[in-house]
């Protein structure tokens, strides 16, 4: 049995297309072993998928905002009114006639 | 059964991303604010039944999904809003991977340095919303296709489709803005 039998089950169309479910882990773990070994001996290969996960660092990165201080206080006090009209009304009934 | 005293100090640390994630929907902090208020409104009132230890983000960021297309989302959407032209594989790399500098960088993080935090928002925020809302949960927020699913209550097949679509018309967006600055060549 030849040790070094090359994968020609996969080549680099096939890998490039799979990109995606790659990197994003949804894929068997026999299809990812093949993939990973044909990224071992494939630099072109190696590289775009280093530049597709490179991107998805940086649109993870890229895209937070700073959480303005009055939402987090409008919340708190909207949160806090609820609470206690429930504990008022018992929680249950509403509009009822007294 | 989860404990409404518990609510605030349990789902505190959501409150940001919740609200990026608002902002990248609506596209106006205003509304986006109004989103995150009601979400959390709707969340604590229905905490009695969210089962602790179970997937909390998720369970917020259905909240957060359901009440966008409820109450926010553009009634009047044009067919054209809702499609997404086919875009080429890897179409950033294609036209930005390539040699190493003098310095040994290479290409690909010398092309992703230019890009400013305004242009991934608004590149992101170009697309339409199906996408738009996919790539999001995907990229921004770490969701598995599995949750981003139960989040948009769609097919995983659907997911998928969003996605791989959402992400090329991303890089063609992202690709767009640094044309626009000179930095990259048309091609």
């Amino acid at each position: 049995m030849n040790d070094e039998k090359d994968d020609t089950n996969i080549d680099c169309r096939e890998v490039l297309h799979r990109v995606y479910h790659f990197l994003d882990g949804e894929m068997t773990p026999e299809r990812r072993d093949e993939i990973a070994r044909h990224l071992d001996r494939c630099a072109p290969c190696l590289r775009a998928f280093g530049f597709e996960t490179e991107l998805r660092r940086l649109i993870a990165n890229r895209c937070r905002d700073q959480v303005p201080e009055e939402l987090r206080t409008r919340i708190a006090a909207a949160i806090d009114h609820e609470h206690r009209q429930r504990s008022k009304t018992g929680g249950i009934a509403k509009g009822v006639e007294l | 059964m989860a404990d409404q005293e518990t609510f605030a100090e349990d789902t505190a640390g959501f409150m940001a991303s919740l609200y990026t994630a608002a902002l990248r929907m609506t596209r106006n902090p205003s509304d986006a604010q109004d989103l995150v208020q009601e979400t959390y409104l709707k969340a604590y009132r229905g905490y009695g039944g969210f089962e602790a230890g179970t997937n909390l983000k998720a369970w917020l960021y259905r909240i957060l999904t359901n009440t966008f297309i409820n109450s926010y989302r553009s009634r009047a959407r044009r067919p054209e809003e809702t499609e997404l032209d086919d875009v080429e594989e890897l179409y950033l790399f294609r036209r930005m991977g390539g040699r190493d500098d003098a310095m040994g960088r290479s290409a690909e993080e010398e092309a992703l340095a230019w890009v400013t935090d305004d242009e991934v928002k608004a590149a992101l925020e170009s697309l339409p919303e199906n996408f738009r809302m996919t790539v999001l949960l995907a990229d921004v927020e770490g969701f598995s296709y599995k949750e981003i699913a139960e989040i948009m209550d769609v097919p995983i097949g659907t997911v998928m489709s969003r996605l791989h679509r959402g992400r090329r018309a991303l890089e063609k967006a992202l690709h767009d803005f640094g044309v626009a600055r000179g930095l990259v060549a048309a091609r």
